[in-house]
């Protein structure tokens, strides 16, 4: 199954694996969305949207739907 | 005089940028507007040795040459500029301690167009407790660049940072990406076409008119090299950030080494409460509790003493200058009354500004902006939106005065125009009095009509401002795609003298900018009521018969004020408008109140109370008076003037009516265009207008 940032549950991580989606903002790869990653998921708002994510120590919140545009392979533990 | 240098500042939002310019320039700056943007100039100038002027440019914040808004824009056309007067000699990137590696992408962006940089570290007292170490020797090398250490919080390292600037002729200008190697051919024959200009200028101006439209300050004609889709060069853009990135980690691996488990301590925990999914909203309620009562409550002292002494200041210019005849009178109740009606304003925009720089400074408006995204959204709203409507209680200069955090420009604008809808506090005196004139007194469980009217008033005011959102979001139509990043910052203490500096800054502004508008039509207005035609007018004593011999000097005064206004232009105006409002249950009287109201509402209680001849009335103990004479106003035929129907009608036209000038002004201000201002006049007049003709035509 492919996973998204979007499916990540509050405190789990993945690694970045594509960010290439069109839709994704030009600055959200500057901010260090890109292949490679880690993100993790530090908290949520209620309905889970907007999403509070740490990756490439910057600390950024996004909304659920451009979550979903950038494909990860999930971290255990 | 030695010739003056220019530095530019650029840097990530939340960096400490606007700090260090602040500790560069100390109160040396003014702000002032980029042509045909709403985008805030803010120069300073920073005194150096030997008599030295630097000429400083805060730039708007971006996170990188890839502007994706308006702000971000102005800092790429100036850099691509070398004409331009602001260009820089050297550029200073500001980043903190513990972003480096992000600030450093747009520090390698800016030395690769072979500006002379200087890489400012904000923050630098913090490295060891966040566990940072860095090499600084080792990364100056690498990077090409000089690196200054600073603390604007310990005010630390600012001479160093000064001498550094004194001497960027010696800072080395080698690039840091080689930019070919994003893509070879395409980036050779680019070369070839063009070999006098740098690549990467090149490359940022082809990828500026893909995500622009046009940059408007064209000297290279493009055009031909348009050989890639949008999509290939946003795929290309993406190649440069990597690219990028390899450089700097490569760089970091052994210039910088981080101690993880020191880092992120009080981030967390605050987080954990402040956006916990109850509590987070809890304590947001009580915050915007604290900034309503400050800006209902404590800045009435100072506001009523300000009027005092305005009132009394006008007072004493008319006692004491009797021979000046109109010229005193102008000046006394057009010029000063019309000043006074703009310092009025300074402590509710003091106050709201004090909070909101607090909360900005602090790191905690990002997280407000977190918890309430999801519920703006769906009204075309953004999180930040809700401090300007909550303000828009108070007053809606300050609150359209603090859309400015609102990035999103189709967000923002739909902020500023549906704010004047909330209910000001000018709209509560006109509410007291007609409540009190038309609303039945009684109950229902415990709480009295009246009560409840006044809170339905509210709740019509903050209902309609959602409403239009909803409604402009959709009707609105925006150049640039809309999308959301929040960048989390640290939580930090607000820095005393950033917070000073703001307060000043934004009250100064609206002294200014709105003030020389507002004075201009309170002197109008005051013409409009002082002049009138004809003999009615200026003989009004010959007209105006004593009532009996027992008839007070006082009471016959006020008769003649009233007949007096009855016969200015304005009262021409209000009964020329009679037609027009007659439908909504108004009379000429109310008309006159009305035209008034568009200087101020607060005015319509003491026009009222100038036509109802209470003349020297106004204050708490002749309310009943004026309200007295409101409930026995007739028409001709003998019915009332003011009943349930027209009461409710007024009530609404007063809810939804654009009747602020000192409003229009500073949107004026804030957008940079009459066009949206006056929307706002025409489009919320008109709702205001049909509500009010509905209301009392089923009433009635």
């Amino acid at each position: 199954m492919r996973f998204t940032i979007a499916d990540l549950k509050k405190g789990e991580k993945g690694i970045i694996t594509d960010s290439s989606s069109e839709d994704i903002p030009l600055k959200l790869l500057e901010m260090g969305c890109l292949p490679g990653n880690e993100v993790h998921l530090l908290q949520l708002a209620p309905f889970s949207d907007p999403m509070y994510l740490n990756v490439n120590d910057s600390f950024l919140a996004i909304r659920k739907e451009t979550a979903g545009l950038i494909i990860i392979e999930k971290v255990n533990g | 005089m030695g010739k003056q240098l220019n530095v530019a500042l650029i840097g990530n939002p939340n960096t400490g940028k606007t700090s260090v310019f602040n500790a560069l320039t100390g109160l040396n700056q003014k702000v002032g507007n980029y042509p045909g943007v709403t985008v805030d100039k803010k120069q300073g100038v920073c005194k150096l040795s030997r008599g030295v002027k630097a000429n400083v440019l805060d730039l708007p914040g971006t996170y990188s040459l890839n502007a994706s808004s308006l702000d971000e824009n102005v800092v790429i056309e100036l850099l691509l500029n070398k004409n331009d007067k602001d260009y820089p000699d050297v550029a200073l990137i500001v980043s903190d301690v513990e972003t480096l590696k992000r600030n450093l992408l747009l520090f390698t962006q800016i030395k690769d167009l072979k500006i002379p940089t200087i890489l400012v570290i904000n923050m630098s007292d913090l490295m060891q407790r966040k566990g940072i170490e860095l090499d600084i020797k080792f990364l100056e090398t690498k990077l090409h660049t000089k690196i200054a250490l600073v603390s604007t919080r310990k005010n630390t390292g600012i001479e160093e940072l000064k001498q550094l600037i004194e001497g960027f002729k010696t800072i080395s200008i080698e690039t840091c990406l080689d930019t070919t190697l994003i893509d070879k051919d395409y980036f050779q024959s680019l070369q070839k076409a063009f070999p006098n200009q740098d690549i990467y200028k090149l490359w940022l101006v082809i990828t500026q008119d893909a995500n622009f439209g046009k940059i408007t300050r064209q000297e290279l004609d493009i055009s031909r090299f348009k050989t890639k889709s949008n999509q290939e060069l946003k795929r290309l853009q993406q190649k440069e950030a990597i690219k990028r990135y390899q450089f700097i980690n490569n760089i970091l691996k052994d210039g910088q080494t981080i101690d993880r488990s020191k880092a992120t301590g009080l981030r967390s925990k605050l987080d954990r409460i402040l956006i916990h999914k109850v509590w987070g909203y809890v304590i947001f309620f009580l915050v915007l509790l604290t900034i309503f009562q400050a800006i209902y409550d404590w800045a009435t002292l100072p506001m009523d003493l300000i009027d005092t002494n305005f009132a009394s200041l006008a007072e004493w210019v008319k006692n004491s200058f009797p021979g000046g005849g109109k010229v005193t009178d102008l000046v006394a109740e057009g010029v000063i009354s019309g000043i006074g009606g703009i310092v009025i304003f300074i402590p509710q925009i003091a106050f709201l500004f004090l909070f909101i720089s607090i909360l900005e400074e602090s790191g905690y408006m990002s997280r407000v902006v977190f918890l309430m995204d999801r519920v703006m959204r769906r009204y075309g709203l953004s999180g930040k939106s809700l401090v300007p409507l909550i303000s828009g209680t108070a007053c809606a200069i300050p609150a359209v005065m603090a859309t400015r955090n609102i990035e999103n420009w189709k967000e923002r604008l739909i902020t500023i125009l549906v704010v004047p809808f909330t209910t000001c506090s000018a709209r509560l005196p006109v509410y007291l009095i007609i409540i009190a004139l038309v609303i039945p007194e009684g109950s229902i469980i415990g709480l009295s009509y009246q009560a409840l009217t006044l809170m339905a008033l509210y709740l019509l005011g903050f209902g309609m401002a959602i409403f239009s959102a909803y409604v402009l979001d959709r009707v609105l139509k925006t150049k640039h795609k809309t999308f959301f990043v929040v960048e989390m910052p640290n939580y930090k203490l607000p820095l005393l003298k950033n917070v000073i500096i703001t307060v000043i800054e934004k009250t100064k502004t609206f002294v200014i900018e709105a003030g020389k508008i507002i004075l201009a039509i309170s002197v109008i207005l005051w013409v409009m009521a002082s002049y009138g035609p004809g003999d009615k007018f200026y003989n009004a004593e010959s007209y105006v018969k004593h009532a009996s011999v027992n008839q007070s000097t006082n009471e016959y005064n006020d008769q003649i004020a009233a007949f007096k206004l009855e016969h200015s232009y304005i009262g021409i105006v209000g009964k020329t408008i009679e037609p027009l409002i007659k439908p909504l249950g108004y009379d000429w009287k109310v008309g006159i109140g009305l035209v008034a109201s568009f200087a101020a509402r607060e005015v319509f209680v003491g026009t009222l109370a100038t036509i109802y001849s209470v003349g020297s009335a106004g204050e708490g103990e002749n309310i009943e008076t004026i309200k007295t004479k409101m409930a026995n106003e007739t028409y001709a035929d003998g019915t009332k003037v003011f009943t349930l129907a027209s009461g409710i009608s007024l009530l609404l036209f007063y809810a939804f009516a654009m009747q602020c000038m000192s409003t229009l002004a500073i949107v004026r201000r804030e957008t940079k265009t009459w066009k949206w201002p006056i929307l706002q006049l025409l489009g919320m007049t008109a709702i205001a207008y049909v509500c009010a003709l509905i209301a009392f035509q089923i009433l009635k």
